[in-house]
């Protein structure tokens, strides 16, 4: 019984384990200077907990294997010990502590710094169950709302006043383009209940909250075409909520963007 | 020595004689508690049911179920199931278990029955008030499931119900009366969860026995009375924030809904109010609610350990401090399960720092269970088995939180399977495993027989590997970015590699939930069938161990036990057994 458990603990644990070394299932592809960054925080993290993991349950093992074969003599008489306590009290605090202090620039980067300037400021709301993207087209402004020109038939998801000069020229789509190396500022809003904004790649997730007007940046580097999902629950669509992100060559984004104005 | 306390007078009833005082409405602690437990035993069974329904639906989302149209008309319309109908079995899956038996069993039902003996009471302090609190309770429950057959079916918000969803009936199916009976459902446990709360920490306070002073006290009892104090702070945040929703609802207020919304083209006629508010509420409640998940199960856990390793707990002190740090820290953590919320971002560095540090205390408390096997003489019963599980899952469960505490690693693991990974282990797989500990410890006290040994480990065996082969793949989903409470895998592509893990996971669940069939079966079969159990099967050495099984109504039929030493007195050198009792007057010789 000794051997069977502590067998079973360490095969469980190592098939457990094991794909995190395969890399069997793995995070997509990181097409930022963020999504990397969020990579290295969790690889450390990674190591941390993964050689605490690997001790714990070897030891544990151990001890079942080891004195759970044990016939005769008496178990020790011990109520602990001190020095132990204060041991691993301080160790464990330093490291896990310690770790979220690391990574503390990677979160400060994106949230506790506004978009660079010349960013592409694009307003993206959520709604049962689809994406709204809204580019402010060439006058560099957003039109004003109004939730009573609400139209999704007659292509207006979003509002837009038909009496504002300045929303003449935005331009609303279920999908989003941007240039690729050029900071993008996303302006995350929501018509009706809590959505979440995530793209895999850019390892980056928002929630668009109701009330509430939300802006993240990113800068992707890599051409290509990325889903983007909806993370937080709203309602039986929520599976199917997905829009995509192309990442294009500045060329092709001006002619994407012309292609869409000219509608 | 021998007269009554007024403590003691107060709660002392006369044994009933009539079956409906007796065994329905019973003030007798022991009742009230083995209600508690068939109640969540009940409520497990009707959960895990609803997984398997929804591991089904995620590997075959098109198999028709006629069955299922007559239990759902409307969400199974053609006998194949609707993404409504699996987010309405999500959200009951996740309520039942987290209050109607992770909260319910541990601490109601294993506390109700065993603290009083264990502290040398003969009831708890309000006995009438205790068979209030499970009555309100039952009418919790059956509320709950109410709403799986009311018009729309039951809610889609999930457990944690975040408004305007949960506020707003256009906002979907169920979100009409089966939310509205949600709430109601909710309100009810939180104010029988407070009245339970009240009870557990007076009768800890006021009815200990002589001698056994608050450092002598059994961890376990620990661990009730701190969950009674989390109790007491987070259901009434929980009831507040409950009335609060439901006000919104049925009464036009607006605390949660803000202005400006346009549900399934309808505007909505609400103004002022912050769907963070809520989760600032609910989050408030739902981290402690956690530890009044898994505190008790670390108390069972330390008991088993020492009992079955001959050997004292490794720092009795620690652990205790350890458990007031986890109750303390635990009411500052809330804000991790909102870093991605919108909340300020600022703040998220602050609950980051406040929520590694939580870390600290579960790793002491890991390190001392090692400690106490650590030069033991482990006998390998079925209790000692769940309790020796238990520290590997929550190693596991533990350490997956050291990514989603951090908020630049959380901006890409929220809300996907491993969060579904993380809480699984840690609260659900680690506290059921603690409520098998409890359940095959205390069974012979609790009924007289012991449980079948043989299909003990069976039952072991399958499980521990089972919940393995179930919750470890979710790590691999959160890996490659898969949301959680997607109905179904078809609407983004990435997911399509997913379909071999949920293909794996769907029978590992079919496994490990027909396993727990061998649980129920010796539970019953033992009750009547078992070996007669002894005062003391486990050479045990705290106070349920000094009366019999089961234990007469009051409990020492009269006597008033004087505790003389610490709980975990094992192998002490020189002394004839390899226990004392905790009610032994002999000095243990080496003891000081």
């Amino acid at each position: 019984m000794p051997l069977l458990l502590a067998l079973v603990i360490w095969l469980v644990c190592l098939a457990l384990a094991l794909p995190f070394f395969t890399r069997t299932w793995w995070f997509p592809v990181a097409i930022s200077e963020h999504a990397r960054q969020v990579d290295t925080q969790f690889m450390f993290t990674l190591v941390v907990t993964g050689v605490i993991f690997i001790v714990a349950q070897l030891a544990l093992g151990y001890v079942v294997f080891n004195y759970g074969r044990r016939r005769s003599g008496a178990a020790t008489y011990s109520h602990g010990n001190n020095t132990m306590e204060v041991l691993w009290t301080s160790a464990t605090a330093i490291l896990f502590i310690g770790l979220t202090i690391m990574g503390g620039s990677v979160w400060a980067r994106v949230h506790f710094m506004g978009a660079p300037p010349g960013a592409i400021p694009i307003e993206v709301t959520g709604q049962q169950f689809v994406w709204n993207m809204r580019y402010a087209g060439p006058d560099g402004k957003f039109g004003a709302l109004d939730i009573r020109q609400i139209n999704d038939a007659g292509g207006n998801p979003l509002g837009v006043d038909s009496k504002d000069p300045a929303g003449k020229d935005d331009i609303v789509v279920p999908t989003m383009a941007v240039p690729v190396n050029r900071p993008v500022e996303l302006i995350l809003r929501t018509k009706d209940v809590t959505h979440s904004f995530f793209v895999p790649e850019l390892r980056l997730k928002q929630d668009t909250v109701p009330g509430m007007t939300i802006r993240i940046h990113f800068t992707a580097e890599t051409v290509g075409k990325y889903e983007i999902a909806c993370a937080e629950l709203c309602g039986l669509g929520h599976y199917k909520m997905r829009s995509f992100l192309e990442v294009m060559e500045p060329a092709d984004f001006e002619k994407w963007l012309q292609k869409r104005s000219t509608r | 020595m021998a007269e009554l306390a007024p403590a003691h007078a107060a709660h002392a009833h006369a044994a009933p004689t009539g079956f409906i005082r007796k065994y329905i409405f019973s003030l007798d602690h022991k009742v009230i508690g083995l209600q508690y437990y068939f109640l969540a035993l009940v409520a497990v069974f009707v959960g895990m049911a609803l997984s398997l329904l929804m591991r089904w639906h995620l590997v075959w989302p098109q198999s028709h179920m006629g069955w299922l149209e007559k239990l759902f008309p409307a969400g199974a319309a053609g006998g194949v199931m609707t993404p409504e109908l699996y987010l309405s079995l999500m959200t009951m899956h996740g309520t039942i278990m987290v209050f109607f038996v992770l909260t319910t069993a541990p601490q109601s039902g294993f506390g109700n029955y065993i603290l009083p003996i264990q502290i040398g009471a003969e009831d708890m302090a309000f006995p009438t008030l205790n068979m209030l609190s499970f009555w309100v309770t039952f009418v919790g429950f059956v509320v709950l499931i109410a709403a799986f057959f009311v018009t729309g079916g039951a809610p889609l918000s999930g457990w944690t119900a975040y408004p305007p969803m949960s506020a707003l009936p256009e906002a979907g199916p169920g979100e009409g009366a089966g939310q509205t009976l949600w709430i109601v459902s909710l309100a009810l446990f939180s104010a029988a969860s407070l009245l339970g709360a009240l009870n557990f920490i007076t009768t800890t306070l006021d009815l200990r026995a002589r001698g056994l002073s608050l450092m002598r006290m059994p961890l376990t009892c620990w661990t009730w009375f701190v969950t009674a104090i989390l109790g007491l702070l987070a259901f009434a945040v929980l009831l507040a924030a409950g009335v609060l929703l439901l006000m919104d609802r049925i009464a036009g207020t607006s605390f949660f809904v803000p202005a400006g919304l346009v549900v399934s083209d309808r505007v909505i006629n609400h103004s002022g109010g912050s769907p963070l508010l809520w989760q600032h509420l609910f989050w408030f409640f739902g981290h402690p609610e956690v530890y009044i998940a898994i505190l008790p199960g670390m108390g069972v856990v330390s008991q088993v350990i020492s009992t079955f390793s001959r050997k004292p707990i490794f720092g009795y002190r620690a652990m205790v401090f350890a458990i007031l740090a986890i109750g303390a820290l635990g009411f500052g953590v809330w804000g991790h399960h909102m870093f991605i919320s919108g909340m300020s971002p600022y703040s998220a560095m602050a609950f980051s720092v406040l929520t590694m540090s939580i870390g600290v205390p579960s790793a002491i408390k890991t390190f001392n269970w090692i400690g106490t096997l650590w030069g033991g003489k482990i006998r390998f019963t079925t209790p000692m088995m769940f309790a020796i599980g238990f520290v590997s899952v929550f190693v596991t469960g533990g350490l997956s939180g050291m990514f989603l505490g951090q908020p630049p690693v959380d901006l890409f693991f929220h809300d996907t399977y491993f969060v579904v990974a993380h809480f699984h282990m840690i609260m659900g797989v680690a506290s059921i495993f603690g409520i098998f500990a409890a359940t095959y410890y205390w069974f012979p006290k609790m009924f007289g027989r012991m449980m079948n040994d043989p299909l003990g480990k069976l039952h072991f065996w399958i499980t521990f590997i089972g919940v393995y082969a179930v919750f470890g793949p979710m790590h691999y989903l959160g890996l490659i970015g898969h949301p959680r409470r997607y109905a179904e895998i078809t609407g983004v592509n990435y997911l399509a590699q997913s379909h071999p893990l949920h293909l794996f996971m769907t029978i590992a669940a079919l496994i490990t939930v027909g396993a727990q069939l061998i649980f129920l079966f010796n539970l019953f079969w033992s009750m009547f069938k078992g070996k007669k159990a002894e005062m003391n099967p486990w050479e045990a050495t705290t106070l349920e161990w000094t009366v019999p099984s089961p234990p007469p109504h009051d409990n020492f039929a009269g006597a008033h036990p004087v505790v003389y030493r610490g709980p975990y007195e094992y192998s002490v050198p020189g002394a004839p057994k390899d226990y004392i009792m905790q009610n032994d007057p002999e000095p243990a010789k080496a003891a000081h």
